[in-house]
């Protein structure tokens, strides 16, 4: 790797990292109000409808190898299983997890086994957590039947998806479920703007932790990315003046 | 220490690799190969466990005569058949495996792809339905745009303007920086998710 980048690089991660720190502790007491994102806003009342008449949630978490860089966007996904497994703990059925990775069906069941636990329950459905298919269409294809048989009432697809994500926006459509969309790939974006009720669109898929109250952390995230994003906007718009002054 | 001790490895060893991916001291970087070598046998053996959680889910299904179990036990059925493939001498050179792939999960693949051009088509007519708004419109239309440079029409073949200036103009200049722009949102948010998991803060394995 180039020295200079190398460094660049090194140097955006520390001061990401001391930005996080420092606004987790210093907004303790009073956190910053976040935009409104109507998506999440329906995401709160699809939570009330599911605890309501005992329907199911379903979390689609994609199918990235968590050795990839688009792990990160599962991860994300993962926080909110976790999440809307605790605040639907109050349901009979527990949320159902798919997805097209073995590492993340790994994962998926450990954090709801772990949700579970915390919520007191004496019983856990392993198969609450499902490995559906292992190429992009045949993932979509095992996932199909839990959006259809299993009284869905909201489908939450938030990870690595590809052209495939069309079919289950489809599915959940053709069922009349709430659907929150998200990918970190820009066809798949697409074709969940087209396809999904509720679609987020670029970064919104890493604010999902702080719109449902994952904690503090998430939070901070979330101002040190619109800092980092002014950052990065001053820099681009630097250097095109810049160039148009013809100094680079 | 049930939970202190999965999340203490992994905060070191995300550490270490990230630190042998910045600074190339030798030490470092062999430390980090070694631990992304230890990441890809551990996702090997995942697969095996995920294979192991798509026959309990499916042999549950059929236990229980649930809706679609039929689909099941065919699902089961082939995952054995192709293992059982897999396991012959000739291994994954064996005319029967090229068979499965090439005259079964190909063409249904295929076919799903093909299902997804109508889905799509069904979906942009809903979302002018479902949210009338500007954003919809113009989706819609650029679609349409973007389509009508790129194929031919019938009798009356490429249209010029459409391919020749509009297409471009519309997928590498308008497309193309709205695109620069949602990547550099992502980048921001891989870069904090990973820093969360880092902290700690997030912990998807070992629960909290």
């Amino acid at each position: 790797m180039n020295l200079l980048v190398g460094l660049a690089g090194f140097i955006l991660v520390l001061l990401s990292a001391g930005l996080m720190l420092g606004q987790s502790v210093l907004r303790r007491k009073s956190p910053p109000t976040l935009r409104e994102i109507p998506a999440y806003a329906r995401l709160r009342q699809a939570i009330g409808r599911v605890v309501e008449d005992g329907s199911r949630l379903h979390v689609s978490l994609g199918r990235a190898a968590l050795t990839t860089p688009q792990s990160a966007s599962a991860l994300a996904g993962l926080t909110l299983l976790r999440r809307l497994a605790d605040l639907t703990s109050a349901s009979d059925k527990p949320p159902v997890a798919t997805s097209g990775d073995a590492t993340l069906v790994i994962l998926s069941q450990d954090t709801l086994h772990a949700a579970s636990h915390a919520a007191g329950q004496s019983v856990y459905d392993p198969t609450a957590a499902r490995l559906t298919g292992l190429t992009p269409f045949s993932f979509a294809a095992g996932a199909l039947p839990a959006i259809h048989d299993e009284n869905v009432s909201a489908n939450i697809l938030m990870g690595n998806f590809g052209l495939e994500a069309g079919l289950l926006t489809d599915a959940s459509a053709r069922e009349e479920a709430f659907t929150l969309a998200a990918s970190d790939n820009l066809p798949a974006q697409a074709i969940m703007y087209a396809g999904g009720q509720e679609p987020l669109i670029g970064e919104e898929l890493f604010a999902a932790g702080a719109y449902v109250d994952a904690g503090r952390m998430h939070t901070a995230s979330l101002v040190v990315q619109d800092i980092l994003r002014w950052l990065i906007i001053l820099i681009i718009l630097g250097g095109a003046v810049l160039k148009l002054a013809g100094l680079v | 220490m049930n939970r202190i001790l999965p999340a203490a490895t992994a905060i070191a060893t995300g550490i270490l690799v990230l630190l042998g991916y910045f600074i190339s001291l030798p030490i470092l970087a062999d430390l980090r190969l070694t631990l992304l070598g230890w990441a890809v046998i551990l996702a090997a053996f995942a697969l095996f466990v995920g294979v192991i959680n798509l026959l309990i889910v499916h042999s549950s299904k059929i236990s229980q005569r649930q809706k679609g179990w039929g689909y099941s036990f065919i699902l089961i059925i082939a995952l054995v058949v192709t293992l059982a493939i897999g396991f012959l001498p000739t291994g994954y050179r064996d005319p029967g495996l090229s068979f499965v792939f090439k005259a079964i999960q190909l063409p249904v693949e295929a076919s799903l792809i093909a299902v997804l051009t109508i889905t799509l088509t069904y979906s942009s007519i809903r979302l002018l339905r479902q949210r009338p708004n500007l954003f919809s419109i113009l989706f819609v239309v650029l679609a349409l745009l973007i389509l009508l440079g790129t194929a031919p029409l019938p009798l009356l073949g490429y249209l010029p303007v459409m391919g020749a200036t509009l297409r471009p103009f519309i997928a590498q200049v308008l497309a193309g920086g709205g695109a620069r722009g949602i990547l550099i949102g992502v980048a921001l948010g891989t870069l904090t998710t990973g820093l969360r998991i880092l902290f700690g803060a997030d912990r998807p394995y070992g629960g909290k």
